[in-house]
């Protein structure tokens, strides 16, 4: 019984972490953000070398085949570097659904998506939010309708898409009837897209694939999780390293009370939620029955305290806190772009309500 | 991480709810016998004063992670405490086993775990309470025994506890904190005179607080635990283990706070039914899950020798107030009738709510406001420099 992290996941950890350090430091992050999709597809090869693209590929398939868990602690070291990287869609929703429906062309894929060579796109908004009347449909078929908020779609080869809570549909994106348009976010180091099919052929249609898209949503709201987890342990680091080197009223700002209490506080939600996000990334793999729950609580608590944290902490920097120059807003925006993207909290604790029969299913 | 729970652990439950099933009627009763003989039978099983040395009246189990999870759960889910949250077992027994005389711990340990012997803390003092190594109540050397003189307040228990361990200025020319001492302390010595305070609980929830007063009380200077002059140091780690007790079983609380949302209705609805309160019980489980898997956390770095660091530092302050943030949503489910007090009709569950309420508000006072809980976070947890002392006039 252990309730901590491994000698070979602070490893991990700290593998990262340096090669972020090295490759992709925040003047990076602000070239990237100029381009039209701020994924360097040089960093991801780089990355995916480093085992991070394939970490829950199967070692069959060439990945490291690796827990979530590890995989969180990728997530979380991705946000505190404020990355540019289609980790979300393609290392972590596509291969749990993928392994999960298996077969050939599942594995071909996900042997491209370790070596690298494939951005795989996941657009499942429409299965807990439809606004703007989206949707996709599968009729003789083909594939007909938009989804929203496609998470890695920009850029993407391939496009799993959640017809339906049962049916999951894998298309090219260069396949004929397929447009995609990228919808900018607060969060520019994030790339999601408005995908529209005219008659699209998929590669593969899963059929029966309910509990395949279930795992995807789950692992992808603990990952999440885990990028608001990293951006907020980024934001205290910050405001408390400023707040001993700021002096007013000839002290430094970190000795004044008031400050002190801010960050406190913040990390007092910090930590807490650190365990919280531990425990439901090992559920993941370990207690596969407590994930639901716990990955709705992971992503909708860290969406609440990130928010927080992310005001708070800008404000201890004062005006420069609020200019570009000072790249504190990267993991504000980037806080404040995540809590949108796999459900925000009411829905997500109206979900976890339901698991637990408190509220009539929907 | 690892939480397999493997087969000795199943069979480990299984004696547990065994247990569980076959002594719960008899449970903590109210008067004191009953309670002594609850705490022996769980103590004989090994639910309580588990990891206690043999020799001093305990179990004397290694410490094991999981057993410790396992046992609360089985207790929480049929609502019986393991064991008694009071000062001696929480913050007077660890300070023993880590500073105490072999005699101190022969003496005090086992009977303190029965309950047999009640103790109080006397700590704060009218000047004297977040600074508190302001203290004034001397002890002077006597032969072989202190003379104490001076006053402690906010002393809860003290009208009901046999002993108490009390700091006291034995060093009046050493530095603030060098010339404290931490002592050992009958109630019935004569010299010691007790006055109950009464609190804004009122009658509901048994909570005593009082104030202590001490002229030329005797005792031994044997009765000092560790060295004289160490008292503070001593105390820290009482402090630290009064801080780890109020991580309080805020699971056990949550999952009673979901109960009473199903039962409670309006209009003969359930106010489970009610979107808005259950988004706030919702909130609040995500809460007092992160509690509960950092209590897990925080168990695995103590038991491995390690230190926490921030993380444990954090653990009485996020505690205490989401304590309360569940007895305030509890007692808005209950509408109208949660503005009933004092055992009036109608009102629910004895009042336990309200009286949580007021207690976790105590709580996030108590044993360090919360406000000097911020204060160390920031300086030892996150290194921020301390607050200039002001220029001496
Ligand atoms: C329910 C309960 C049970 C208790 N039981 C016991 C007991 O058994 N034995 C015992 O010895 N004592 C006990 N106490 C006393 C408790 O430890 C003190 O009340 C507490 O430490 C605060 O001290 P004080 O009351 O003197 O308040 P003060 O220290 O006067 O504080 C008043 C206010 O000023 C703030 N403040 C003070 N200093 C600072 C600072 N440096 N920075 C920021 N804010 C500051 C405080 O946070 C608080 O808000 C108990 C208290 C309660 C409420």
């Amino acid at each position: 019984m252990d309730f901590g992290l491994s000698e070979d996941q602070l490893l991990l950890e700290d593998t990262v972490r340096k090669f972020l350090a090295e490759q992709v430091p925040i003047e990076r992050v602000r070239e990237l953000r100029e381009r039209d999709c701020p994924y360097d597809p040089e960093v991801w090869a780089a990355l995916a070398e480093l085992g991070v693209a394939g970490i829950l590929v199967p070692e069959a398939q060439g990945g490291s085949g690796l827990a979530l868990l590890d995989a969180a602690l990728v997530a979380e070291s991705l946000a505190r570097a404020a990355t540019p990287a289609p980790f979300l869609a393609t290392a972590i929703m596509a291969p749990v659904a993928l392994k999960a429906v298996g077969g050939g062309d599942a594995e071909a894929w996900m042997s491209a998506i370790a070596g690298g060579e494939l951005v795989v796109g996941v657009a499942a908004t429409e299965l807990f939010s439809v606004r703007e009347d989206a949707g996709v449909r599968l009729s003789g078929g083909k594939l007909a309708g938009k989804a929203m908020m496609a998470l890695d779609a920009h850029g993407a080869g391939l496009l799993l898409v959640a017809v339906d809570p049962t049916t999951l549909a894998a298309v090219k994106t260069d396949a004929p009837g397929v447009a995609i348009e990228r919808l900018k976010t607060l969060d520019a180091t994030r790339c999601t897209a408005e995908v529209v099919f005219d008659g699209a052929a998929p590669e593969v249609v899963f059929e029966g694939a309910g509990e395949a898209i279930r795992r995807m949503l789950e692992a992808g709201r603990i990952a999440l999780a885990a990028d608001t987890l990293g951006c907020c342990e980024s934001m205290v680091e910050q405001a408390v390293a400023y707040s001993k080197e700021r002096k007013q009223f000839e002290r430094v700002i970190g000795s004044f009370q008031a400050v002190k209490h801010m960050c406190s506080e913040m990390i007092a939600e910090v930590e807490p939620a650190r365990s919280l996000l531990w425990y439901s990334a090992h559920s993941f793999d370990a207690m596969p029955d407590e994930a639901p729950l716990m990955a709705c609580h992971a992503l909708a608590h860290l969406s609440e305290i990130g928010r927080e944290i992310a005001s708070v902490s800008t404000q201890v920097h004062g005006g420069i806190g609020w200019t570009d120059e000072q790249n504190l807003h990267f993991w504000f925006k980037r806080i404040a772009t995540a809590r949108h993207l796999l459900g925000g909290p009411e829905f997500l604790r109206n979900r976890a309500a339901e698991l637990q029969g408190f509220a009539p299913a929907a | 991480m690892d939480l397999e729970i493997d087969a000795r652990y199943d069979a480990f439950r299984k004696e547990v709810q065994g247990f569980l099933a076959e002594h719960r009627p008899a449970g903590p009763g109210g008067g004191k016998e009953e309670r002594v003989a609850w705490l022996t039978k769980l103590i004989e099983h090994g639910y309580w004063a588990r990891t206690i040395p043999e020799a001093y009246g305990g179990f004397g189990a290694e410490p094991d992670l999981l057993e410790t999870v396992i046992m609360d759960e089985e207790f929480n889910k049929v609502g019986v405490p393991r064991g008694m949250m009071a000062q001696g077992p929480s913050m007077l027994v660890p300070t023993l086993l880590a500073h105490g005389t072999e005699e101190q711990k022969q003496r005090y340990i086992a009977p303190t775990m029965r309950s047999e012997i009640m103790w109080c803390q006397g700590y704060s003092e009218p000047g004297s309470g977040s600074d508190l190594a302001s203290l004034q109540t001397a002890a002077r050397e006597d032969g072989d025994d202190f003379l104490i003189n001076g006053q402690k307040i906010w002393t809860s228990s003290a009208d009901i506890s046999q002993m108490c361990f009390i700091l006291v200025r034995t060093e009046p020319d050493a530095k603030k904190h060098d010339g404290i001492s931490y002592v050992l302390l009958p109630m019935d010595t004569p010299g010691i005179e007790v006055q109950s305070l009464r609190t804004m609980s009122g009658s509901i929830g048994e909570n005593s607080f009082n104030q202590v007063f001490f002229t030329d009380v005797r005792v031994p200077r044997s009765n000092v635990v560790g060295q004289r002059g160490e008292g503070w140091k001593i105390a820290n780690t009482t402090l630290k283990h009064e801080r780890s007790a109020l991580n309080a079983n805020a699971e056990g609380t949550w999952i009673r706070l979901a109960r009473l949302m199903e039962k409670e209705t309006v209009g003969g609805v359930s106010l489970m039914k009610s979107p808005v309160y259950r988004d706030r019980l919702m909130r609040l489980q995500a809460r007092a899950l992160s509690m509960k898997h950092h209590g897990m956390r925080m168990l695995t770095a103590n038991l491995k020798g390690e230190s926490p660091g921030v993380a444990g530092l954090i653990v009485k302050l996020q505690n205490c107030q989401l304590n309360f943030d569940m007895a305030a949503l509890a007692i808005d489910v209950m509408g109208e009738l949660g503005a009933l007090y004092d055992h009036t009709k109608y009102e629910r569950g004895h009042g336990y709510w309200q009286a949580h309420s007021i207690f976790s508000l105590g709580l996030i006072i108590g044993g360090g406001t919360a406000q000097i809980q911020k204060n160390i976070i920031a300086e030892r947890g996150l290194g921020m420099p301390r607050e200039p002392k002001p220029a001496k006039a």
